[in-house]
């Protein structure tokens, strides 16, 4: 109990009990915050409007303005170590098999959205038109965002979750999260996951892409890559 | 009102009003308190999907936001160097002590208060260890990116988790200090340094019966 009269020293430490909270939870703040977000998701579902709350993305960018997508001008060029380059359409591009699949999208800055269901083209029945050469081991993805491009080697493209995709969470790509195609290979941190896909390059050797010329791990595994 | 130098001092002599607040004091508040925007506002747009596609040129509002914080941390720095350093430690002593009121008045039972009631006090702890704890984590979001080591899987959930309790607590701030008939009248003591005699016998009595 408090006894009367005493001054007792609450402002130091709240802030000392504040800032070592804040501190630790550099430790246990991410799995923690999961199992939370987990046990009240169907509390947030009940209680408040979709959109309200961000819904888990964030937008990053690397040029002054996103690119927009135009139907009508718009094409997917394949070119490199092929024997017949190709230039896609989008509707051309909807009419290859379709395939479809839910996948955790990891942020290498830490940030995860669970269950994302995109809808797109597996690589292989992208490129068989092409007819990649045998020496092809690496497919260069440009962006229509300069100066990004990253790299897959052919065998990471051909996992059996990556894909081009076209659709996320049953809509067309919008505009923030790469319109009309991106990369998706749930594997590989966000940054592998380029957006805004307007050129694909097959090529012999690995590049350094945008982020990779910065510092970032080539092969980025999610768990398994730069310090995690 | 004047904006010369010396402003609120004119009232020192006006016996229907009182000093609350030194210059310095009222520095440090509005240097954290206009950084504080400026972070805010760079902050959501890095933050939110639409306005990140609104406004666009995400690498510049990277650096509005990044350069801001250092430019707040210096003008914090600067002013505790020039300004009235032993005014600010008993300002810090008399945010430290809680008194008996004090305890009881957290407890929303109506007790006297000093020059800053407990309610102020516990704000002033959350502000200062946010601030640090802001400080930190934007420094290892920064430097992460540059070296690999320092990046934690938690870092931009500490950072954006202070911004979340820092807007509700920054609303609770702008009605009370704007839009609550009872308190916002505090505002004028955080502008021109001084405020109505009887308005601080209501609120904050002992320290007017202190000061004399």
């Amino acid at each position: 109990m408090d006894s009367p009269g005493e001054t007792r020293r609450y402002g130091r430490r709240t802030f000392l009990a504040v800032t070592a909270a804040g501190l630790s939870s550099l430790a246990w703040g991410k799995p923690v915050w999961q199992a939370f977000s987990h046990a009240t998701q169907p509390l947030q579902d009940a209680l408040l409007p979709p959109g309200l709350l961000p819904d888990g993305w964030r937008i990053y960018t690397v040029a002054a303005s996103m690119p927009r997508f135009d139907p009508g001008t718009w094409r997917l060029q394949i070119d490199g170590l092929v024997e017949q380059p190709q230039s896609l359409t989008y509707d051309e591009l909807r009419r290859l098999p379709r395939a479809e699949q839910v996948s955790t999208f990891h942020c290498v800055t830490g940030w995860s959205v669970k269950n994302v269901r995109w809808a797109g083209v597996r690589f292989r029945d992208l490129l068989a038109p092409a007819r990649p050469l045998a020496n092809g081991t690496v497919l260069s993805f440009v962006s229509a965002e300069k100066p990004y491009v990253d790299t897959l080697t052919l065998r990471q493209a051909e996992l059996h979750d990556a894909m081009l995709a076209y659709e996320m969470d049953g809509a067309p790509l919008a505009r923030e999260h790469g319109a009309p195609v991106r990369v998706v290979i749930p594997e590989m941190y966000g940054y592998k996951n380029v957006k805004w896909v307007e050129r694909i390059t097959v090529a012999d050797a690995v590049e350094s892409g945008y982020w990779e010329q910065r510092g970032y791990d080539v092969d980025a595994w999610v768990g398994r890559s730069n310090g995690f | 009102m004047t904006s010369t130098p010396g402003w609120g001092d004119r009232m020192a002599s006006d016996p229907r009003y009182v000093r609350r607040f030194s210059r310095t004091e009222r520095t440090l508040h509005w240097v954290h308190a206009s950084a504080f925007f400026v972070l805010l506002a760079s902050g959501l747009i890095l933050y939110l999907p639409s306005l990140s596609e609104l406004v666009g040129r995400r690498p510049f509002v990277k650096d509005v936001h990044f350069d801001t914080a250092l430019a707040w941390l210096v003008a914090i720095a600067l002013v505790v160097a020039l300004g009235d350093r032993r005014g600010l430690r008993r300002t810090l002593a008399e945010l430290d002590a809680f008194d008996e009121d004090d305890r009881l008045w957290l407890r929303r039972i109506d007790r006297p208060q000093g020059r800053f009631n407990a309610g102020q006090k516990v704000n002033a702890a959350l502000t200062a260890a946010f601030a640090l704890l802001f400080t930190v984590s934007g420094f290892l979001l920064w430097y992460g990116e540059r070296d690999h080591r320092f990046r934690f899987a938690s870092t931009i959930l500490l950072h954006d988790g202070l911004m979340y309790v820092s807007l509700v607590l920054l609303v609770g701030h702008l009605y009370l200090a704007l839009i609550y008939p009872a308190t916002r009248h505090a505002l004028r003591g955080m502008t021109t340094g001084s405020v109505r005699r009887d308005w601080a016998l209501q609120h904050h009595r002992k320290w007017v019966d202190e000061d004399g």
